[in-house]
């Protein structure tokens, strides 16, 4: 049962061979078992599960159910859902119950989804380990000595420990596909604007996406299904005809042209990772599909405009939190200033301090133009790269990210190791495009291995066709680690 | 020394919209404290701001009616700076690329005898949200924090320094006021804090081309308040000048009980605000087909109404404007003028005197007058007819304004018998009672002194209780003095 698909896992409860009682008491029983060991949840909340799961089941008894009514989803602490603990990761946020519900989190409650908790994260999605989270590391599932990556690493982990069947998650800078990639599993970014922000806290607003996490590209096109679509409440929200992202996975794969960017196949990409991708593109070619060479000249670029646009934008979006009006104050200061400033050192983490400071700087008199104007400048010489790569190829491939999961410490005391993380999966963010991770085999200490596939916009129907016709002949995507012996 | 004002003014206007620039929570003075902050209002987590097109839709209103260039696309940004009441940590406003680029405005400035006409550049116009208020009264060593107001639209208009004097600087304000409600944009309500100026003062002698070192004098709430706190800026600085000293730019308060500015802040201790484009908003593109329904949807200008009084009612300057500071105002005019076309002249004199001096004592508006425009009008084409003096009138008015009779001025007239003599026997007849009874004025008046004729009019009017008509009983007089 913990290991099943949505899709079986939907089809049971539809012919009523299990309730959606049952079956959220089951995952909860996983977690309380599991959780200990991972730290992938900041937040469980039985009786609010379950009181969701009786609601789905009376959606079903009266034939309203719908692909993922009752089933139990974890949701990125990150995304505000009423009378929820949502901490995003934060001791600034530690005491905050969300009066409201976000857009997506508004979606699944519609179709009668569970929440079966809030999954742990780096501290305002600022980080590529979980190593930031006020709440402490997440451990990955196939090495509880490494991390799970970030910044939606509890979603990550919580799917690869099977501990809910599908999770959601945010990437502003490669945060679903990095932790999908380190964990095993697979994640997708939509396109820019396809999935509500409302209610989704802000780190870099023109960066943010949210998306699905979950353990195979079917199941992450049921997600797509229940989280894509318009919303009036957020500006950057897109209007388009509604789609069934399920409807192209069968599609053969022939004469699929596959672009391979030479600046992600170069130095600092490690060999056991190179090699489980190389052999995913070998795959590929048997499935039909050809590849040609592209190139992304200004790839190189993508970590320095990242890291002036993402902290220039997060600067300002974390200044709501003064401790006025919600959140942490410290208890004791003089005047108003004394108030903010001691409110905010003790609330914030130290990435997420020094962020702020970057951030800060860019956008200040006399370095805006050098810094942010030019960072701007070239975001669309990236975004004009991809368009002249998509001009001779359907779709992009390379590694998710340069190596496999490393050692918790390993890179926490070295922000710039840190970043470089995100080399391959930062770009797609500046230029909107949507962006995946699944499965592609194992590196050194059988550590997972992700494969990036980047789509053009609105390719993700393509893309989980993509990811579908190899996971039809490839099994890395329903490994699961030694560790989780019982199942 | 001789010295030049310059003065450039900053008005916030609040728009009118029923609800916040941002949220869709409502705009309604007086609510509660924080009974009209929504989520968004109060900055919750995850929340976004929508752009409201309402407010949008004004301020395109008023680049038309300034003759201003609408910039499509036009950009919200982010001013960043911490105060409890900005809840977001920074203010959503326009910096490089406003709604609403350059236009002017026409003022005229001084009173009836010594006008004149002058045009006031504009820079821009753009649309930002106000923040919250701080209630520092009623907390004890707290400070109290109401977010109603937070979100509120308002459309910032900035002119060039054209203005050279504290008078010019109220005219156009008085302009500005009376534009943004005659195109329906906002209320005026200047103690609500609808339409806040702020100053910027500098000095210069005269002659030079070189502005001087500016003080920008923040929220002046009244003209009254204006006027003085730029007379006391003024010659603040040119006492330190004269002194030898120089100015500091910086901002400065108007303290309305002492009658004088102070030092808020120096341009030293002047924030950096860190503006960017806002993420969370798209660039704000506005059509040419906007634009154009916007243009249809406009009531003529006061401006042209101005000179349309002038050439059609031969109206002066003076009165043509006065008439049209208000749609209102000039609704009324043109009512009353509707049904006595004749008489334009005499209609805006006593909608300019008695109407207006009678609603300014009672502090009313035009649109609670309790005389009415056909009301009125009949009154005057008594007057006109010979029917009442124009002294009688006034009473006739009294009566009116108390509504008496229904405001019906024949009723009134008739009630209180206040019908002039124009029967010539029966004049006549009280002028030689009086030539008799007076036989000393009647040799004085022979023997050259005017002042004797004055006092015999006089004394006819007395004893007809001013029933007379008075060109009648002068001409009556002549005649029998000289028989």
């Amino acid at each position: 049962m913990l290991n099943s698909t949505l899709q079986q896992l939907s089809t049971l409860i539809a012919e009523k061979k299990i309730s959606s009682v049952e079956l959220t008491n089951e995952f909860l029983s996983r977690v309380k078992a599991q959780n200990p060991v991972y730290n992938a949840f900041i937040t469980v909340n039985e009786e609010m599960s379950l009181f969701q799961a009786h609601a789905a089941d009376a959606m079903i008894a009266s034939g309203q159910g719908q692909p993922l009514t009752g089933i139990p989803i974890a949701q990125k602490d990150i995304f505000c859902a009423k009378g929820w603990l949502t901490t995003c990761g934060s001791k600034m946020l530690s005491n905050f119950i969300s009066p409201y519900d976000a857009g997506v989190i508004e979606r699944f409650n519609t179709v009668g989804a569970v929440n079966i908790g809030k999954t742990n994260m780096d501290e305002f999605a600022m980080g590529s380990s979980n190593e930031t989270s006020f709440y402490g590391p997440v451990r990955n599932p196939w090495d509880i000595t490494t991390v799970p990556g970030g910044s939606s690493g509890g979603s990550a982990c919580a799917v690869a420990a099977r501990m809910a069947p599908a999770a959601t998650g945010t990437d502003t800078g490669g945060s679903i596909r990095q932790p999908a990639a380190l964990c095993g599993i697979s994640g997708i970014k939509p396109t820019y604007g396809l999935v509500s922000r409302y209610g989704m806290i802000a780190f870099a607003s023109s960066l943010d996406q949210g998306g699905p996490m979950a353990k195979s590209a079917e199941d992450l096109a049921l997600m797509m299904n229940v989280m894509v679509g318009f919303d009036t409440r957020d500006s950057t929200s897109l209007q388009r005809p509604s789609e069934d992202y399920s409807r192209d996975l069968a599609r053969p794969l022939q004469g699929l042209r596959i672009g391979l960017p030479k600046e992600y196949f170069v130095e600092g990409l490690n060999a056991d990772v190179a090699s489980a991708v190389e052999s995913a593109i070998a795959e590929y070619r048997k499935l039909g599909a050809e590849t040609v060479d592209v190139s992304l000249p200004n790839t190189k670029l993508s970590i320095p405009v990242y890291y002036v646009l993402a902290p220039a934008e997060a600067s300002s979006n974390l200044s709501r939190f003064d401790g006025v009006r919600y959140g942490h104050r410290a208890p004791e200061y003089i005047g108003l200033n004394d108030m903010y400033q001691k409110s905010r050192a003790q609330g914030f983490g130290a990435e997420v301090k020094r962020r702020i400071l970057i951030g800060t700087y860019v956008l200040s008199h006399g370095y805006y133009d050098a810094y942010y104007i030019q960072a701007q400048k070239l975001r669309r010489l990236i975004a004009q790269d991809f368009s002249e790569a998509f001009k001779r190829c359907d779709i992009i491939m390379g590694p998710t990210t340069p190596t496999t999961s490393f050692p918790l410490g390993e890179k926490s005391g070295n922000p710039v190791q840190m970043y470089l993380s995100d080399t391959y999966t930062i770009a797609t963010n500046l230029a909107g495009l949507p962006g995946m991770s699944i499965p592609a085999g194992f590196g050194n200490h059988n550590r997972p291995v992700g494969l990036h596939i980047i789509g053009n916009y609105f390719a993700e129907a393509q893309m989980l066709n993509v990811a579908h016709q190899y996971q039809q002949v490839t099994d890395w995507h329903i490994r699961i680690p030694d560790a989780l012996t019982d199942l | 020394m001789q010295w030049e004002i310059v003065i450039g003014l900053e008005v916030h206007t609040q728009l009118s919209t029923q609800s916040k620039i941002f949220s869709g929570a409502p705009t309604t003075f007086g609510a509660a404290p924080n009974a009209q902050a929504c989520a968004v209002d109060i900055a919750l987590p995850g929340v976004l701001p929508v752009l409201n097109h309402g407010a949008v839709e004004r301020a395109i209103r008023f680049g038309l009616s300034v003759g201003a260039k609408i910039n499509s696309p036009s950009i919200f940004a982010r001013k960043n700076y911490f105060y409890p009441d900005l809840p977001k940590g920074y203010q959503i406003s326009q910096y490089e690329l406003p709604v609403v680029a350059g236009g002017s405005v026409k003022i005229q400035v001084g009173g009836a005898g010594n006008q004149y006409e002058k045009t006031i550049r504009l820079t821009r116009a753009h649309l930002e949200e106000d923040a919250g208020k701080s209630l520092h009264e009623d907390f004890q060593g707290m400070t109290g924090i109401d977010l109603n107001r937070a979100g509120t639209p308002l459309l910032e208009i900035v002119s060039e320094p054209d203005m050279r004097s504290s008078d010019e600087a109220v005219a156009f304000a008085k302009s500005l006021h009376s534009l943004v409600r005659w195109i329906d944009i906002c209320d005026g309500n200047m103690q609500e804090g609808s339409f806040r100026c702020d100053a910027n003062v500098s000095v210069r002698l005269l002659g030079s081309d070189r502005l001087g070192t500016r003080c920008e004098i923040k929220n002046l709430n009244s003209f009254r308040f204006l006027e003085k706190a730029i007379n006391y800026e003024a010659r603040r600085q040119i006492e330190i000048l004269e002194d030898g000293g120089t100015i500091r730019q910086e901002t400065r308060l108007y303290d309305s009980d002492k009658n004088e500015t102070r030092t808020m802040r120096s341009k030293e201790d002047a924030q950096d605000y860190r503006y960017f484009p806002d993420p969370d908003l798209l660039p704000l593109a506005i059509s040419e087909d906007w634009i154009n329904h916007v243009r249809t949807m406009l009531p003529q200008l006061p401006e042209v109404r101005r000179s349309n009084y002038i050439t059609e009612y031969g109206l002066s300057s003076y009165d043509a404007g006065v008439l049209t500071s208000s749609k209102e105002m000039a609704s009324y005019f043109e009512r009353t003028v509707e049904l006595l076309p004749a008489q334009a002249k005499l209609c805006a004199n006593w909608i300019m005197s008695e109407v207006n001096g009678r609603l300014h004592k009672e502090s009313l508006d035009i649109a609670q007058c309790p005389v009415t425009p056909a009301q009125l009008s009949l009154l005057l084409l008594r007057v006109s007819d010979g029917t009442i003096s124009g002294k009688t009138a006034k009473d006739v008015f009294d009566a009116m304004w108390r509504v008496e009779c229904n405001g019906d001025a024949d009723l009134i007239i008739e009630s209180k018998g206040l019908k002039q003599i124009s029967d010539m026997s029966e004049i006549e007849k009280l002028i030689v009672d009086i030539l008799a009874a007076n036989p000393q004025q009647v040799s004085d008046y022979h023997s050259g002194k005017e002042k004797a004729f004055n006092s015999l009019v006089g004394q006819a009017m007395k004893a007809t209780k001013g029933k007379a008509n008075p060109s009648q009983v002068n001409d009556l007089l002549k005649k029998k003095l000289a028989g």
